[in-house]
Formats: C-alpha cells, sequence, structure tokens
C-alpha cells in the first residue's frame, strides 16, 4: 500500500492568528463566534493589476503558497493540488446578488470568472507560471485530505517531486447566515466549550495552509506524510477502519503518540471524535480548532501543527486537549469527520 | 467634454477596481490596454456593461471595444456620439 | 496488463436518457439544442441550450426517490446516471470489494441557491435546501443513494473537472487503494451559468458550429455521465466484459489567463503529450480524437494549434457539443462514454453545424457517419483556470 516516500517540507499559512504566533510560547487569540483571519500585506507580493480582483481566499492562498515554497526553498513545484469546501464564496455570492438584483442584465464577468472552485490552485499557477499538474477537491470537510491523497499518489508514482498542496476556505456574508440558518455555523448567543459543548454549531473562519510536498528528505524536513484514508460513511465500522491504517503501517493503536482530533465545540459532533477518543484511553488527545477555527479545510491547519510538533518533538500546552503527555512524538494521526460522514485519517511521522 | 471624460475616469476606475489609481493618472491620450493601466479582455467586457448601463450604449461585438477604448479621447468621442442616456 | 478496465457506464443528455438512445442520436445527427422551456431565464428568447426534457419531479419520481426530498437537479442528474452505470456492470452488491465514488461538478446546487437564496431567510419549508448548495453534498446524494460507503470525494476544476475525476480512478485502481470505482460527473443548467457566459459575451443565439470559420460561441448543456472502472484482478474473478480501456491520461495547466486559452494551446498540448507518454503510444497511433470544441472563438483556435503542434496528420475529429451543448463539468465523462461507443462499433460521429473551415489552419472536423476500425481514440477537457486533462481510451 502507502509507502514511505513523502515528506513535508514547506509550511505557510493565513490563519486567524497573527503571523507571530508561536503555539510553543503564547496562547492563541481567543476565539469567537464569527473569525477574521489576519491579513498580510498582499501588495508587496502580488501586482496591483492582479490584487485587485481577487477575493480574499484568492489572496491568502496565493501567500501561504509562496511562503510554502520559500520555506521549502523551492522556486517552482511540478504540481499544485488544493482543497477547499466551498469555493470562491466571495465572488460567487456577489455574482448571484447581481444576477437577482438586476434581474439578469447588466452583469459583469469579473465575479463570475472567479467563483470556479478551482480559482485559487488555477490563479497560484498563473503566478508562478506554473503548467505543471493542477488539480482541485472540493468534498466538505475531507476536502484537503483528498488534495493529501492525490498529492502522495503524484509523488508514488514518480509523476512529481515537489508538490504544493493546500486547503483554502473564505467566507461570504449572505452564505454565512445561510449557514447559521442551515445550522453549521453559530449564532451571536451560542455557547463556545470544546469539551462539554452545549450549542450545536461550530465557529467561523476561514484561512489558507500549504505545504510543500517531496520525495526528497531534507534536513529540515517537518515530518514524513505516511499514509491517508477517506471513508464516506464508515457508520460502526469507523474501528475497522481505524485498524486498517495502523495494521497497513504496521502500527498498534499504543504506538500512536498523538491523536489529533476535529472537536468543533458542536454538540452534535462531539459523540464522533469521543467515539474515536475512546479507543486511544491512554494517548494524548490533542485540538486545534479553538486556534484556527472552523471551515472545511481547518484540519490543513491541524495538519500543520502535527508537522511542527513532529519537528520540533515539543508538545505545546495550546492545543492538549487531555492531560495525557506523550512519552516521544514518533507516530502522530490526524482524525476528521462531519456529521458522521467524510471520515478521514492521516498518519505522519517523525523523519 | 472635459466632464464626460473626467466622468469616465472615474467610472472607470469604480467599475475596474482600480485601487490607488486616481483620475489625475489617466491622461486624455494614454492608451488604456496594454502596459500603462495594465487592461485586458476582462475589462473591456466590463467597459461594454458600462457603456450600457451608464450611458445606455449596446455594443454586441467585443471586437469593436478595441477601437473605442483605445483612450480616453476616443471612448469620450464615441459616448457623446451614441449616448441616449 | 497496459491501462484500466472500464466495465460499465450510464449517461444522460439533452440527446438520450441511456447509452443506446445518445449513441443513436449521434448516427442519426439528432441534436439536442433547443430554446429553455424548463429553465425560466430573462435571456431565454436569444440563448440556445441542451435541455433535459424533464423535470426534476420526473427525474425524482423515475428514481424512487420521496417528494419530500433535498436533491438539486444536479445531483438528481447524477444518480440517474451513476445508477445506470452500476447496473450496466452487472452490480448487485456495491461494497462487497473496495468501492469508491469520485464525481465532478461545478454547478452542484446553484440551481437551486439562486432560486430561493433571498426567499431562505423568509420561508423555512425550503431550508432544507440549503446544505445541498455544495459540490460535496451533490456527490453525497449520489453516494448515499448508491449505497457507497468507502473513498468518495468530489473534483471540481471548471469543464475539465469530470475528465480528471476518470483520471483519478485509474490512479486509485492502478495503486490498488481501490478495487472498483465509479467516475464521472454531472452539471445541471443554471441562471448562474448561463448569465456567467453570457457576461463574457461566448453565448451564442444559434446552434453552435465548431471549428467554423463563422463560430459565434457556446450553447450552455446539462448533464452527467459515469463510468465502473474495475482491477484486472476483479475483472477476470467475475469475467466481466471490458468496454474499453483506459490507456492515457494527462493533466496540464495553460497558466495564461483565467478564461482564456494561450494563443499556442500551451496547456492543451502539454495535457496531450502527457497522456500520449502514459499510454506509451505516439501520435499516429492515434486513431480518433473528441476535441473538447466548444465553438468559442478562443477554445477552437487554441485547440486546433495544439493538435497541428501533437500530430504531424490530425486524425479525423469531432466536437460532439454541437449535439449536447457544453455541459461543463459533465463534458469530459459524457465524451468519455462518446469515446468508448467508438471503440466499441468502430465509428466517428459527426459534427453538427460545419460550414468552413477556421482560416488559421487547415482543420476540417468530421460531419459524417464513418465505420472505421478504431483503436485509440483522445479525448479533450479545457476548463477555467487553464485546467487542461486529456484521456486516452483503448480498444479492449
Amino acid at each position: 500500500m502507502l509507502k514511505d516516500c513523502c515528506y513535508i517540507n514547506g509550511i505557510g499559512s493565513v490563519s486567524i492568528q497573527t503571523s507571530a504566533f508561536d503555539m510553543f510560547k503564547d496562547y492563541p487569540v481567543p476565539l469567537q463566534r464569527n473569525n477574521k483571519p489576519v491579513h498580510p500585506s498582499y501588495k508587496e507580493i502580488i501586482p496591483p493589476a492582479m490584487l485587485r480582483r481577487m477575493a480574499p481566499g484568492i489572496k491568502m492562498g496565493i501567500f501561504a503558497a509562496l511562503e510554502a515554497l520559500r520555506d521549502a526553498e523551492i522556486n517552482e513545484p511540478d504540481g499544485i493540488i488544493t482543497g477547499t469546501g466551498m469555493g470562491c464564496l466571495l465572488d460567487s455570492e456577489k455574482f448571484l446578488e447581481a444576477m437577482i438584483e438586476n434581474k439578469e442584465q447588466h452583469l459583469t464577468p469579473t465575479y463570475f470568472i472567479h467563483s470556479p472552485h478551482n480559482t485559487v490552485a488555477a490563479q497560484i499557477a498563473l503566478y508562478l507560471q506554473c503548467k505543471a499538474y493542477n488539480m482541485t477537491y472540493s468534498h466538505g470537510v475531507s476536502s484537503f485530505e483528498a488534495a493529501l491523497l492525490d498529492s502522495w499518489l503524484q509523488i508514488q508514482n514518480q509523476f512529481a517531486n515537489y508538490i504544493l498542496v493546500g486547503g483554502v476556505d473564505e467566507s461570504a456574508p449572505i452564505f454565512d447566515a445561510l449557514c447559521v440558518l442551515g445550522k453549521t455555523f453559530k449564532n451571536p448567543n451560542d455557547s463556545i466549550d470544546f469539551h462539554n459543548p452545549i450549542s450545536d454549531i461550530s465557529c467561523r473562519a476561514e484561512g489558507a495552509n500549504f505545504f510543500v510536498l517531496s520525495s526528497n528528505k531534507k534536513q529540515s524536513s517537518y515530518a514524513r506524510l505516511t499514509d491517508i484514508s477517506i471513508y464516506h460513511n464508515p457508520e460502526d465500522d469507523f474501528q475497522k477502519m481505524l485498524d486498517e491504517i495502523l495494521t497497513r503501517n504496521q502500527i498498534t493503536r499504543k504506538e500512536i503518540d498523538i491523536v489529533f482530533l476535529g472537536y468543533n465545540a458542536d454538540v452534535l459532533q462531539q459523540k464522533y471524535f469521543d467515539n474515536y477518543a475512546s479507543l486511544f484511553s491512554n494517548t494524548a488527545l490533542a485540538f486545534y480548532q479553538h486556534i484556527c477555527g472552523s471551515f472545511d479545510t481547518a484540519s490543513a491547519y491541524g495538519f500543520r501543527i502535527a508537522a511542527e510538533i513532529l519537528r520540533k518533538q515539543i508538545y505545546p500546552q495550546s492545543i492538549r486537549y487531555n492531560d495525557v503527555c506523550p512519552k516521544k512524538i514518533q507516530n502522530v494521526l490526524l482524525i476528521n469527520q462531519a456529521n458522521g460522514y467524510n471520515h478521514s485519517l492521516v498518519l505522519l511521522q517523525s523523519c | 467634454m472635459t466632464m464626460l471624460k473626467e466622468q469616465l475616469k472615474q467610472q472607470i476606475i469604480e467599475a475596474l477596481n482600480l485601487v490607488d489609481v486616481t483620475t489625475f493618472d489617466i491622461q486624455d491620450d494614454d492608451p488604456l490596454f496594454g502596459d500603462s493601466l495594465g487592461l485586458d479582455s476582462i475589462d473591456a467586457l466590463e467597459l461594454i456593461v458600462l457603456l450600457d448601463k451608464n450611458y445606455g450604449i449596446k455594443l454586441t461585438d467585443p471586437q469593436k471595444g478595441k477601437e473605442i477604448f483605445t483612450s480616453i479621447n476616443t471612448l469620450a468621442d464615441f459616448v457623446e456620439k451614441n449616448k441616449t442616456k | 496488463m497496459q491501462g484500466v478496465a472500464v466495465t460499465g457506464m450510464g449517461i444522460i443528455t439533452s440527446i438520450g436518457l441511456s447509452v443506446e438512445e445518445n449513441y443513436q442520436s449521434l448516427l442519426q445527427k439528432k441534436s439536442g439544442i433547443s430554446e429553455a422551456s424548463i429553465l425560466k431565464t430573462f435571456h431565454a428568447n436569444h440563448i440556445k441550450i441542451g435541455e433535459i426534457k424533464l423535470e426534476n419531479a420526473q427525474l425524482a419520481e423515475i428514481l424512487g426517490i420521496p417528494e419530500d426530498n433535498n436533491f438539486t437537479r444536479t445531483s438528481l442528474l447524477g444518480t440517474f446516471a451513476a445508477l445506470k452505470a452500476l447496473r450496466h456492470a452487472g452490480i448487485n452488491k456495491i461494497n462487497d470489494m473496495r468501492t469508491g465514488l469520485i464525481s465532478a461538478t461545478s454547478v452542484a446546487g446553484m440551481d437551486i441557491t439562486e432560486l430561493y437564496f433571498k426567499e431562505y431567510f423568509h420561508n423555512p419549508s425550503i431550508r432544507k435546501y440549503i446544505n445541498s448548495h455544495h459540490t460535496g453534498d451533490c456527490t453525497r446524494k449520489i453516494a448515499d443513494y448508491l449505497g457507497i460507503r468507502g473513498l468518495v470525494s468530489t473534483i471540481s476544476t471548471a469543464c475539465s473537472s469530470s475528465a480528471n475525476a476518470i483520471m483519478l480512478g485509474a490512479l486509485l485502481i492502478k495503486n490498488k487503494i481501490l478495487d472498483r470505482v465509479i467516475v464521472g460527473g454531472t452539471d445541471a443548467l443554471s441562471k448562474f451559468t448561463i448569465n456567467g457566459f453570457n457576461s463574457l459575451m461566448i453565448l451564442s443565439d444559434s446552434d453552435n458550429t465548431p471549428f467554423d470559420q463563422n463560430r459565434k460561441g457556446l450553447n450552455l448543456g446539462e448533464g452527467a455521465a459515469y463510468l465502473i472502472l474495475e482491477s484486472w484482478e476483479q475483472v477476470k474473478a467475475t469475467h466481466k466484459k471490458v468496454l474499453a480501456i483506459i490507456t492515457g491520461y494527462g493533466n496540464a495547466n495553460d497558466a495564461y489567463h483565467q478564461t482564456a486559452s494561450s494563443s499556442t494551446g500551451e496547456g492543451a498540448f502539454l495535457a496531450i503529450q502527457k497522456s500520449l507518454e502514459k499510454a506509451q503510444l505516439s501520435p499516429e497511433d492515434i486513431d480518433y480524437v473528441h476535441v473538447h470544441g466548444t465553438a468559442t472563438v478562443n477554445n477552437d483556435l487554441s485547440e486546433g494549434k495544439a493538435l497541428l503542434r501533437i500530430f504531424s496528420k490530425v486524425p479525423p475529429f469531432s466536437a460532439t457539443k454541437s449535439y449536447t451543448g457544453h455541459t461543463l463539468a459533465a463534458a469530459g465523462a459524457i465524451q468519455a462514454v462518446y469515446s468508448i461507443l467508438s471503440l466499441q462499433m468502430n465509428v466517428t460521429f459527426p459534427t453538427l453545424n460545419f460550414n468552413t473551415k477556421i482560416k488559421e489552419f487547415d482543420l476540417t472536423p468530421s460531419t459524417d457517419v464513418v465505420n472505421t476500425n478504431i483503436t485509440h481514440v483522445l479525448s479533450n477537457a479545457f476548463g477555467f483556470g487553464g485546467n487542461c486533462c486529456s484521456l486516452i481510451f483503448s480498444k479492449c
């Protein structure tokens, strides 16, 4: 099955925390019900002619992508793969609103041309003049993991040596309000509790997290991406699914040092994550959506944190969900899902 | 005509979201497309909608836009002759 | 064995509700382009579309979906075609082996969202559709209907989406991550896309004329198509009939402009080149090309240039969007079904409405049904954002 071939060599992010935030020392800015990213200055890196048309998601994506490439010390990847749950939501909303307000007349194309889900991947390719493989996955909370799986396949099959892979999601006012109505995001009166949630939806945020994956291991590599599993609807077989990925990699549950879970202060999701947690009774459990907020590709932020702690070999206080401390940091498992669907398991190992 | 040119410059800046550009930066006979303002074919389509919405001029062939949008001068000339609003 | 086996296919377009119906329409030059009757749009009088003349309620009834559902038109079309593909492949127990679904869409639930966008705030009874907006939900509806529990995902790269889904499916089988995968895509007509393409001034008010000097633009269409891909071990164990083999695939990016293709057709050229390398074929081995052929001034010129760069002698080629319209994310998979039909029946299909060659080069699409031996077919799908995907289907 999946073999030892894929290293995380670069990381870049735009999130609701400042760029100075250091999870090994600092506590994160407290989460609100609705959270905006701390945008860097984009005009230093994106020419005005491009910048003027870009919605936040594209700007965040390009910034995080460039940061990851710089971190990995490469100029041009041989593949660009993105995951996004809702795509370019703001421009879709603007075009839709204009279409409805103006009764389908006097419509201008700019918002429409940036509405396809692959716009971030395309704009990164345009910026870098990169004509290589380019793909976008858009499947709810496993969008980023699908992008990881594809990245892994490209490297494993020697179609590419360096893949730029990322997750990006942005918000839009009317769609966000609909998500509150549709019970995806919290309304202003809902409480925020990641351990004993009462209210049934999560805290809206946005962000972009990009990585350079490579077949080449470097001194500065963060971690090894060993395996990825995605299941649509395992129902009661989630334990079997977990055991499959572990057996495949000849690891037992006890040998997993830290399990990252996508706890998101949503009482309806709590039980699914608790079910997984119950399979790791003496294992360190970590969480991250209290730092980055919730959006479909928030798990990419968890992936970032996991990679950083594998390299640094320190388990920071700010991400500890339970009181168990790992004796070593070698095998990290990231688990996510939503409403019992789109389960993903990602195994990262030290290298 | 000077007022119309000034108005067109302002409308172009707004419609095309030309951040950091003022009406002083756009000379009447400067080429609108190409290096100076960096406008492209999508901007041409935006300007076609602008002509319809603000001046009641309908351009059905985007290729004709190339001549009309050469500069503020040519654009103002065209609007002056063809506006219905 | 080289390549990945295709063991089933299902399709729904404006030229037929089954593979057989589509095939007959192609042979009889029966176009699906008409005036809008189900879709209500301001532009109805000056556009033509490839509309499937079935209301959502009718589609739901055919599928046995209860009246109180939150399927969008895109997910109804997708479910319809995916179910047909499964039946065609004779699959009864969907989870008896590691089975996945890779679906593609660009419209997803926008066909419903655009109707109710403002109304949602005042009318609780329609809020069941809010969570049907996004691409993942469209795929989920198909997966749940078919009972798929394993690896499911959605690709969304505009008009190359379902071709990319087929490519990923082939990789998943080759790498033994799945034993069987349903791959393809679906898109319904919507005011959003009609107005979007209209704002780009690339919609034609008459039947589209691919690769014609006087082409005026595209007709939007709707549809869905899925293939069943299986591992060779499964094919041998079940003695399944193989319809065709996916031998080549390639994806590249034009990196030229968000919507327009480069004048040299670079992205297309690279994608075709990659697919040939994958298939270990030379250009001379290709017997027939299914072009993307949207009938826009830009695409056909760019694609034509790419073909001339690849082929010293361009093989017979057809643009079946002249029948179905441009079905966006579903286009690659719909063309895949037609490519496989070509291989099975040894036939090339006509391009409708062609009159005059594009003046920039000497390329004339096929305009008649031609019976000829076909071993390898190349099929192209190019999307916004410079996304280019080429697939090669070969005879078993």
